[in-house]
């Protein structure tokens, strides 16, 4: 493989679904063996983007791509490169932990060997030692979450994408997906994350805001967060989101509570 | 109950197959269902090749239950041709034939049906012998006029022998069961795999698949794999009910019959698949299976023969599976034909099998553009 210093680079990407423009000529360099969040309201692109890259949906204009390789031109050895998990965790629900991970092996073309090696492996990683036979459906959110998860590392890709993982999943699960997150980084791994959770883009090596299919910024959090004089990464996002929209965003939710009836909310 | 209507409202596809269905199926079915059968295609062997035995073929066609198609020279060639249902019916006349109207004898005619469809078949027969009545009628008439009532002890006029290949009871059971045997391989068939990719799509796993590097070919055939199986299951205990339990015995190869129904099993699958790519959720799926099985219960000349079908609701039969696996079904069942007499028709089900699969695998895209 050529070396490289950017696992993903987005030249100028347009999606348009109709008039509707969804993602609008952004840019982006993520870095070999980081983590690159990528943070936006509902809507602002995020899962487009996202899908672009899989190869799932192709660009109306520019280009992107993944370890060297254009998406559209290239899909199939970018789709070997890489790891996918949506926010509904997309797995067979009538299927076992084992037999779910069995059966994404044979997709891309793993061996007998190769397979019980990795299942080992992965099922260790995720802490599913003794669920093996579990019929995926009676798992919990958390544990399923974490299948989706090395169910889309069996191939070991070098690059995850992962489409708000964390998405209604308990606190202490949430902690427990992004301990196993910051391993895979570390072990050379690069990881592109969507999210709404402030705390882990935090933890983040870079973010980058997205809004109505534009980049705001791009930096390190703690950069971000110094540059706009803010105390956190929640009110960087809200003052974006104000300043591009034009509307004041109450940001206590203290406050709320002693909002009487009659005031106008988020004016 | 406002919120069901608005759900209904809101899936367009289903609505709008919900509405034309009934319409559909009433002007194709209005004309479909016909026991009157006319148009029977029949061949002619004329060993007397005289003015007379023409002008007595000539009632045939001019009843309009008779289309003669072919003119043939020997009894083999009438046999081949039913076997191969490209007539349903023969006449054969003596070489004497003209020579014993003259002499005012009786000439023996014989009229071939084939008993496996027994409708076509009693209409064949019955207005085959109606109109050798019309014919020896006329004959008697004239020669009264002539001769005089008195004059003669004999009349002259035609003896018409009867004579049925396959079937010779007109048994309607051999007819309808070997047909129902495909009606219901299909309807099992494709109703497993219509929901195949229904499945995926509303679960959303199709997305994570469509991220591997899975092609459209393999999804399909390990799709169709494990319904193959059971298509051929279902196949082989329907056909043991059809033989030991209706006691209808197979005349042709079973081996033959189990490899047509491979590829019937196979092409129905790929309909059910085709059905599957187009639905975006299961009631859309259902109603789009049911607009294809329905018809083709009337179509296929399953119940109703094709012959008295106006021209373009039979050419719909044409392009359903069902239609040549049913002749394919009561060839072998009941007249033992052998493959390459079952051609005509194990070459349109092979070329809908590839076109239909063909279809499916552009229709399974790798992107969800």
């Amino acid at each position: 493989m050529k070396s490289l210093e950017f696992a993903i680079e987005i030249d100028n990407l347009t999606k348009k679904f109709g008039d509707l423009i969804a993602v609008n000529d952004i840019s982006l360099k993520i870095p070999k063996g980081t983590i690159y969040g990528i943070l936006g309201p509902n809507g602002s692109g995020k899962s487009t983007t996202i899908r672009i890259l899989c190869g799932v949906l192709h660009p109306t204009n520019g280009s992107a791509k993944v370890m060297g390789y254009d998406v559209v031109k290239s899909t199939e050895i970018v789709r070997q490169n890489l790891g996918y998990m949506s926010q509904k965790f997309t797995l067979y629900d009538d299927l076992t932990v084992e037999e779910n991970l069995s059966f994404f092996a044979r997709i891309y073309g793993l061996s007998k060997k190769e397979l019980d090696e990795r299942k080992k492996e992965l099922i260790d990683l995720a802490g599913l030692e003794g669920r093996e036979k579990t019929i995926s459906k009676n798992l919990s959110g958390g544990w399923k979450q974490r299948l989706a998860l090395v169910c889309a590392l069996i191939h070991k890709p070098s690059i995850l994408i992962l489409d708000e993982p964390t998405a209604g999943v308990d606190p202490v699960s949430r902690r427990i997906f992004w301990s196993i997150i910051h391993q895979l980084a570390n072990g050379g791994m690069t990881i592109l994350v969507s999210t709404h959770y402030m705390d882990e883009a935090e933890s983040c090596d870079y973010t980058a805001f997205i809004f109505n299919g534009k980049i705001m910024a791009v930096d390190k959090p703690s950069a971000l967060i110094e540059k706009e004089g803010a105390n956190n990464l929640e009110d960087v996002f809200i003052s974006y989101v104000e300043r591009a929209s034009g509307n004041k965003i109450q940001t206590d939710f203290t406050k709320m509570k002693f909002l009487k009836k009659g005031d106008e909310v988020g004016e | 109950m406002k919120k069901e209507f608005i759900h209904i409202k809101r899936d367009k596809i289903s609505l709008r197959i919900a509405l034309l269905m009934p319409v559909m199926l009433m002007l194709l079915f209005g004309y479909a269902v016909n026991t009157e059968v006319d148009n029977i295609k029949t061949a002619v062997l004329d060993r007397s090749k005289t003015q007379e035995s023409r002008q007595y073929i000539e009632k045939f066609s001019a009843s309009g239950y008779f289309k003669i198609t072919n003119y043939i020279f020997s009894e083999d060639e009438l046999a081949e041709l039913i076997d191969t249902g490209e007539v349903r019916a023969g006449i054969i006349i003596p070489e004497s034939f003209a020579i014993d109207i003259n002499k005012n004898e009786n000439p023996n005619v014989e009229i071939v049906v084939d008993g496996s469809d027994p409708t076509t078949a009693r209409t064949a027969l019955s207005s085959g012998v109606m109109v050798s009545e019309n014919y020896s009628q006329n004959l008697r008439n004239k020669f009264i006029d002539k001769m005089g009532i008195a004059n003669s002890l004999s009349f002259p006029g035609v003896k018409v022998n009867v004579k049925t290949r396959y079937n010779p009871n007109l048994e309607t059971k051999k007819f309808t069961i070997p047909g129902l045997l495909g009606v219901i391989m299909q309807n099992i068939t494709v109703l497993l795999t219509a929901f195949a990719f229904v499945r995926e799509k509303e679960s959303g796993t199709i997305e994570q698949l469509m991220v591997t590097p899975v092609k459209a070919v393999e999804i399909i055939t390990a799709k169709m794999l494990p319904f193959i199986l059971i298509g051929m299951v279902g196949f082989f205990a329907s056909l043991a009910i059809c033989i030991y339990w209706f006691k209808i015995s197979i005349v042709g190869s079973v081996t033959l019959l189990i490899l047509l129904g491979l590829l019937f099993v196979i092409c129905s699958l790929s309909l059910g698949m085709l059905i599957s790519t187009f639905a975006q959720n299961q009631t859309q799926a259902m109603l789009g299976s049911f607009i294809i099985l329905l018809p083709s219960i009337i179509l296929t000349g399953f119940i109703f023969p094709r012959e008295a079908m106006p021209p373009f609701v039979s050419a719909m039969g044409n392009v359903i599976p069902l239609t040549y696996f049913v002749s394919i079904l009561r060839g072998v069942v009941l007249k033992g034909s052998n493959f390459s007499q079952l051609l005509p028709h194990v070459i349109p089900l092979a070329s809908i099998t590839v076109i239909l699969l063909t279809i499916a695998s552009l229709r399974v895209r790798k992107s969800l553009d």
